[in-house]
């Protein structure tokens, strides 16, 4: 068996023994399910698939969590290994350095899958049950956003990967995510925001649209927001989205490279440091 | 003659602008047991975090069994490689056989062989409680546990028996001893010179990033020329005699049947020779050579090889 899966393994295994997988699946479960169960009173009178009402919710409910999840998963997986000592241990085996971090980040993807897919599944599954009948389009709408949710929490998987290798301490990394939690989930929009308000003869469209690309989070937001009809009609983002061009490949491919590029770099980096 | 297993040929290394190793040149050669001597931060960790490829030297070449350890033949190599680091840290939630699993399964162990191991350090009892719970003594056995696995090649020890208590001490210098029957080449960093002394073939010194003395003990205490005590016991009340006859000896203390007194290593023969002249007055004689901790603080001290 290739190092890398022996490493994502014993990752998975040290969350199911430190009950991290449990905590992060009731936590999503529990946000979710009061989620759907409050958003299906007004549903009822608009008529709207209590599903994509589910999906609107539990979108918003991502852009805040997910980040929040993966950076505290991963932002001490490598300076806080290395300050304990195991990886000076891990190192003295026969293993490649990017099997270590591949190794770590499946682990960690693996654990975040899970958890989003049974907390939001249980959500989904009610708010279907709750229905008589859901069209498959409601359902495509859920599973896209299920899937773009796990991308999501990847992507800040990668960036906290990227914060452990570039630091010297665990402290240090752990203030630097706060921080980039802070900055991409509330304050780049409202940064954004005040931009449109003060500054909008310098911002034409075209420059908006490639800084909401610019974070993960407004990425994460267009893709699912606007990617079906029905839920952009009740999201209220109909409007925008007639100005926006991207298709949902490209969005999807933004959000992939969230994840891709600062794991990437996080790799060069780790490989140069010296432990 | 052997290949060196483990190499240094003109190493050094800087940490931030702080020399940590300049012009380290030593060999290991297969099946020798080497200890590395010196205070903390006289370069010993990194010497073996050079020889895991875990760094780079600055200048020179480091070999670990004939390649390059930081280079891309390395991982075949460490699989025949054991090492203790001198803090051993473990994941905290797993238990103690999860954690020799994991690393045996690293290292493509047979899994099988592993309850056995844990019994051989002591663990039997603790395998399925949480590293967590254990003592640091415990901690260590089990990191001598992963050392041990797979029969390897090259075993580096950085502080092996701290925390280890007498009976384990011997098990350990036990496990050592097979292993090196079976070809093991063996590099270890201690502050305990005494209980070494009888478990190694060699000894280097180090002292501010510099090897400053490298032989067996025979070799060292003759480079030291540090003079060595004997006592005589002889029949009650002709000491004072005896220590007349000793010539050249430098007679330390007399008293009614013991003659204290040391000489130059060369004398020494000359010295024992003409003691046993003096036949049946004689009773006992002690021998005591210079330990490797006097070597030590001699060498320390500014006292280099010729």
């Amino acid at each position: 068996m290739n190092a890398m899966w022996i490493i994502a393994g014993q990752e998975i295994r040290d969350g199911f023994r430190n009950r991290w997988i449990i905590a992060l699946t009731l936590v999503l479960a529990g946000f979710a399910l009061s989620l759907t169960l409050l958003g299906s009173a007004p549903g009822g009178t608009v008529g709207a698939s209590p599903l994509l009402v589910t999906v609107v919710s539990l979108s918003s409910l991502t852009i805040f969590l997910l980040p929040l999840i993966g950076l505290m998963l991963s932002y001490d997986s490598i300076i806080g290994e290395v300050e304990r000592g195991t990886m000076l241990l891990l190192l003295s085996y026969p293993v490649a350095r990017w099997q270590v971090m591949a190794g770590k980040f499946l682990g960690h993807m693996a654990i975040l899958t899970f958890a989003t897919t049974i907390g939001y599944g249980i959500a989904g599954g009610v708010a279907a049950y709750s229905s008589k009948g859901v069209d498959a389009e409601a359902w495509m709408a859920f599973a896209s956003m299920t899937g773009s949710s796990i991308v999501l929490g990847s992507a800040f998987l990668a960036i906290g990967y990227l914060i452990s290798t570039c630091v010297r301490e665990r402290a240090t990394a752990g203030g630097i995510a706060i921080g980039i939690w802070l900055l991409f989930v509330l304050i780049y929009d409202m940064a954004l925001l005040g931009l449109l308000v003060g500054q909008a003869d310098f911002i034409n469209a075209g420059v908006f649209q490639l800084l909401l690309l610019a974070n993960p989070a407004d990425a994460y937001r267009l893709f699912n927001l606007g990617g079906f009809d029905n839920v952009a009609v009740l999201s209220g983002t109909i409007g925008m989205m007639a100005d926006v061009k991207f298709s949902s490949w490209a969005l999807a491919g933004v959000q992939l490279a969230w994840v891709v590029v600062p794991l990437g770099i996080a790799g060069l980096l780790f490989k140069k440091m010296e432990i | 003659m052997t290949a060196a297993t483990l190499r240094f040929e003109g190493v050094g290394k800087t940490y931030d602008g702080s020399t940590a190793l300049e012009n380290i040149t030593l060999d290991v050669n297969e099946g020798s047991a080497v200890a590395l001597v010196g205070h903390n931060g006289a370069g010993k960790t990194t010497m073996m975090k050079l020889l895991l490829g875990l760094i780079r030297p600055d200048s020179g070449t480091v070999r670990t069994l004939g390649v390059d350890p930081a280079g891309p033949d390395a991982p075949d190599t460490k699989r025949s490689l054991g090492f203790l680091p001198e803090t051993v840290a473990f994941q905290q939630a797993m238990t103690g056989l999860d954690v020799l699993n994991f690393y045996a399964r690293l290292k493509k162990e047979d899994l099988n062989k592993n309850p056995e191991l844990m019994e051989k350090v002591g663990l039997a009892a603790a395998a399925k409680q949480r590293v967590k719970t254990y003592s640091k003594g415990m901690r260590q056995r089990l990191g001598l546990a992963q050392a041990f696995l797979g029969a390897p090649k090259v075993l580096l020890l950085d502080e092996p028996t701290t925390g280890l208590d007498p009976a384990l001490r011997r098990d350990f210098y036990d496990t050592l001893l097979s292993l090196k029957h079976d070809g093991a080449t063996v590099l270890l960093s201690s502050h305990a010179l005494s209980e070494l002394e009888q478990q190694i073939d060699k000894v280097a010194i180090m002292n501010e990033g510099h090897l400053i003395a490298y032989g067996t003990m025979p070799e060292l205490r003759k480079a030291a020329n540090i003079s060595v005590r004997i006592r005589l016991h002889t029949r009650h009340g002709i000491a004072a005699d005896i220590a007349n006859h000793l010539g050249e000896a430098n007679i330390s203390k007399v008293n009614g049947h013991t003659v204290d007194f040391s000489c130059a290593p060369e004398d020494k023969m000359i010295l024992i020779r003409r003691v046993s002249d003096l036949g049946i007055d004689i009773e006992d004689i002690e021998i005591e050579l210079p330990t490797l901790d006097q070597l030590y603080s001699h060498f320390r001290n500014g006292g280099r090889l010729p």
